[in-house]
C-alpha cells in the first residue's frame, strides 16, 4: 500500500449520517413497520374484539393449544438430545466426531419442505414404515406425533450448537475432579456440568422454543390441514387470512409476534449473563495462572 | 426393573389391548352405540364457506334420522396435494376434490373403489361451476371475452394447473375457449402460451391466487370458479366484479367415500349419507346459497337457480376427457411444461 488508508473512525460525518441512516431504515421497512402493522391490524377492532377474535372460535383456540402442546415437547427431545449430544462432542475424541458436528446443522441447511416430505417419505402410507405403522394402528403423518417430529427436526441444531462452545471452554477439568472425590455421574451432571452450562442451555432453550411455535412450512407438509385438529398457529395465521378473515388472522398473528418480542427480551437478558460468566471465567483462569 | 414389576406391565398390558379392542368393536354399525361420529372430509380450496353449512345441518339432519350425533372436521388445500395427502394417508372419510383426476388418483392407490363414479349421481358430481373472470372495478382493460386476456398489457391471475384444479380449469377453459370457436389445436397452444406469458405469480392453490389478486391486489384479471367469484366480489366491499366471458367450461367438482378407511373407522353409513345429503332438496339450497349450480332438474329454492347468467359451457370431452387431457396438458413434458416460463426465467 502505498497511501495510507484513513482509520474508519475518522470516515466523515456526512458518511457517518449516511450509513447509520441507511441501517435505520432497511430495519425500519424490513423489521418495525411490518410488525407494527400486524399489531395495529390486529387491533383495529379494540382490544376486546382481538380478545373475541382468540377465543371465541374453537378452531384458533385449539391451534393455539395445539401449538402450546407442540412446541414445548419438541423443545424437552432437544434439550435432552441436546445436552447428550455436545457431551459427546467435548468431552471425547472418536472417528467421525466432525462429520457428527456437521449433521446437527443439516437442518439449518435443509429446507423445511423438504423435511417434511422427508417424513411423510418415512411415516407416510406409502412410506418405509407406513405398513408397520398401519398394523399397529398409530398415526404419526397429519396426527400430533407427526407435528412434533417435525418441530424437532427443524429447532434440532439450536441447543446442542449453544452448548458445544461453552462445554469446550469449560473443559473436563472440574467435572474430572468430581469424579476423583467420588461424585456419581448424576451428581457431577447437576452439580457440576448443569450449573456451568446452565445460561447457555436456557439461552438454547428459549431460541428453539420461538422457532418451534413459529414453524410454518415442515409442519405444513405434514399437518393435513384438519381445522381444530392439525393447524397450528401459523398454519391457523394462514387459513384466516384466506378466508378474509384477516383482523382475526392477524390477532393470531400478533400474539406470534408478541412470542417474538418476549423471545427477544429473554435472549438479551440471558446473552448479558452469559456474557459476564465468560468475564467471570477468564478472571478465574488468570488468576489460576498468577497462582500455580 | 425388578422382577416384581412385570405382572403390573402384563396387566396394564392387557387393559390397553381390550380398551382398544373394545373401541374398535363398537364402531361397527350406525345405531349400535351413541357416541358422536366424526368424519374427516378432504376437499379442495374454495369450499370451506360451503361445507362449513353443510357440515352443521348435516350433522342435525343424520341426528334427526339416525339418532346419532356427527360431526364432519374439514381439510381445505390444493386439490392436487389433498389426494397426495390421503394418498399418503391422512385418514378422510370423504374427498370433495376440485376435478376428476385427483379423486381417480385416490382410487389408483386402492383407497376408492374403481365404480366411485357410479356411486352417486350425475357420475358423483353434486354441484358444478364455471369459469368466469373477475375484474377490477368498472373493468378497466374492458375485459370480455377469452381474447381480451391476451390484449395490451393485460396480467392474469390464476393458480398453477399442476397442483391447483382451479388452475387445471382455467387453463382447460382458455384452450377450449380456442376450439369452441372454431379455432385449430396450434391456435389454442399460441392462445395459452400468450396467456402464461401474462401470470406474474402462479399460486399453488386456488385460494392463494384469490388473495393475491383481491387483497394483495396484484393483477388485472383473476380466472376462477364461478363460486369462488362471488365470494371474492362480496368480500372485496365493491372494488372487484364478475365478467361472464360468451363460453367457457364447465366445472364437474366429483366426491368419493373414502372405502378403505370407512371401513376401517367403522364410519361409512355417515360417509355415504353425508355425500347423499350434498343431492338432497335441504343440502342443494345451501350448495345454491354459495354459488355453486346444484346437480337435478328441479329447482332448490324459488330464488337462487333462476339468476345464473346464461353461459355457453363446454365440458371436459371437448379436449378429449380428462385421461388424455391430464397427459397431454400437465403431464410431465406436456403441454404446459413445454409453454410455460416463469417469469424473470
Amino acid at each position: 500500500m502505498t497511501s495510507p488508508r484513513a482509520p474508519v473512525t475518522h470516515a466523515s460525518p456526512v458518511v457517518n449520517a449516511a450509513l447509520v441512516a441507511a441501517a435505520a431504515a432497511i430495519v425500519g421497512l424490513v423489521i418495525v413497520v411490518p410488525l407494527a402493522s400486524v399489531f395495529a391490524e390486529a387491533f383495529t377492532g379494540g382490544a376486546s374484539a382481538w380478545w373475541v377474535a382468540l377465543t371465541h372460535d374453537a378452531d384458533t383456540r385449539h391451534a393455539i393449544w395445539l401449538s402450546l402442546t407442540v412446541a414445548p415437547v419438541a423443545v424437552v427431545i432437544n434439550t435432552v438430545f441436546g445436552i447428550a449430544a455436545a457431551w459427546l462432542v467435548a468431552r471425547f475424541r472418536f472417528p467421525g466426531r466432525s462429520l457428527l458436528i456437521s449433521l446437527f446443522d443439516v437442518p439449518f441447511s435443509v429446507s423445511p419442505v423438504v423435511a417434511g416430505l422427508a417424513l411423510v417419505l418415512i411415516f407416510g402410507r406409502q412410506g418405509l414404515l407406513g405398513p408397520t405403522l398401519a398394523w399397529l394402528d398409530w398415526k404419526i403423518i397429519f396426527a400430533w406425533p407427526g407435528l412434533v417430529l417435525a418441530t424437532t427436526f427443524v429447532t434440532l441444531p439450536l441447543v446442542v450448537r449453544e452448548l458445544i462452545p461453552v462445554m469446550e471452554a469449560i473443559g473436563p477439568d472440574e467435572e474430572l475432579a468430581a469424579v476423583s472425590l467420588g461424585a456419581s455421574g448424576w451428581q457431577v451432571f447437576t452439580r457440576v456440568t448443569l450449573p456451568t452450562i446452565r445460561w447457555a442451555l436456557l439461552h438454547g432453550i428459549v431460541l428453539a422454543n420461538a422457532r418451534a411455535m413459529g414453524e410454518f412450512g415442515a409442519v405444513y407438509v405434514v399437518s393435513g390441514h384438519i381445522a381444530g385438529v392439525t393447524d397450528t398457529m401459523p398454519l391457523r395465521v394462514e387459513k384466516l387470512f384466506q378466508e378474509y378473515r384477516t383482523p382475526a388472522s392477524m390477532a393470531v398473528a400478533s400474539v406470534l409476534a408478541g412470542l417474538a418480542l418476549v423471545t427477544l427480551v429473554a435472549k438479551f437478558a440471558i446473552e448479558r449473563r452469559l456474557e459476564s460468566e465468560a468475564r467471570d471465567l477468564a478472571t478465574a483462569r488468570a488468576q489460576d495462572a498468577g497462582h500455580p | 426393573m425388578p422382577r416384581s414389576s412385570r405382572p403390573y406391565w402384563i396387566a396394564v398390558a392387557s387393559i390397553v389391548s381390550a380398551a382398544s379392542g373394545c373401541g374398535s368393536t363398537d364402531r361397527v354399525g350406525p345405531s349400535a352405540d351413541t357416541t358422536p361420529i366424526e368424519l374427516l372430509n378432504v376437499s379442495y380450496d374454495p369450499t370451506r364457506e360451503l361445507y362449513r353449512e353443510i357440515n352443521d345441518v348435516f350433522a342435525r339432519v343424520y341426528a334427526e334420522t339416525h339418532g346419532r350425533a356427527v360431526s364432519v372436521k374439514q381439510s381445505h388445500a390444493a386439490s392436487g396435494s389433498q389426494a397426495r395427502a390421503v394418498i399418503d394417508g391422512l385418514e378422510a372419510d370423504v374427498v370433495t376434490l376440485a376435478v376428476w383426476p385427483d379423486v381417480e388418483a385416490v382410487a389408483k392407490a386402492g383407497l376408492v373403489r374403481s365404480d366411485w363414479q357410479k356411486r352417486f349421481d350425475n357420475d358423483s358430481v353434486p354441484y358444478h361451476s364455471v369459469v368466469v373472470f373477475v375484474v377490477r372495478k368498472g373493468n378497466p382493460k374492458n375485459i370480455k371475452d377469452w381474447p381480451d386476456l391476451v390484449t395490451g398489457d393485460v396480467s392474469i391471475i390464476t393458480p398453477n394447473p399442476k397442483t391447483s384444479g382451479n388452475g387445471k380449469y382455467s387453463f382447460l377453459a382458455a384452450w377450449g375457449s380456442v376450439l369452441a370457436s372454431g379455432g385449430s389445436a396450434a391456435d389454442a397452444r399460441a392462445f395459452v402460451t400468450e396467456l402464461y406469458k401474462r401470470t406474474p405469480v402462479l399460486d399453488t392453490g386456488a385460494r392463494a391466487a384469490t388473495a393475491t389478486f383481491s387483497q394483495k391486489g396484484i393483477g388485472d384479471v383473476h380466472l376462477t370458479f364461478e363460486n369462488e367469484a362471488h365470494l371474492e366480489v362480496a368480500e372485496s366491499q365493491g372494488t372487484l366484479e364478475i365478467v361472464y366471458p360468451p363460453r367457457s367450461i364447465r366445472v364437474d367438482p366429483p366426491v368419493a367415500v373414502v372405502d378403505t378407511n370407512v371401513d376401517r373407522k367403522g364410519t361409512r353409513h355417515a360417509a355415504e349419507a353425508y355425500l347423499g345429503f350434498l343431492y338432497s332438496p335441504e343440502g342443494r339450497a345451501i350448495v345454491a346459497k354459495h354459488h355453486y349450480r346444484p346437480w337435478g332438474a328441479e329447482r332448490p329454492t324459488p330464488a337462487v337457480g333462476e339468476s345464473w347468467p346464461a353461459i355457453d359451457a363446454f365440458d371436459i370431452s371437448l379436449v378429449g376427457g380428462w385421461e388424455s387431457a391430464m397427459q397431454t396438458f400437465f403431464g410431465e413434458g406436456g403441454v404446459f411444461d413445454a409453454i410455460y416460463q416463469p417469469a424473470g426465467a
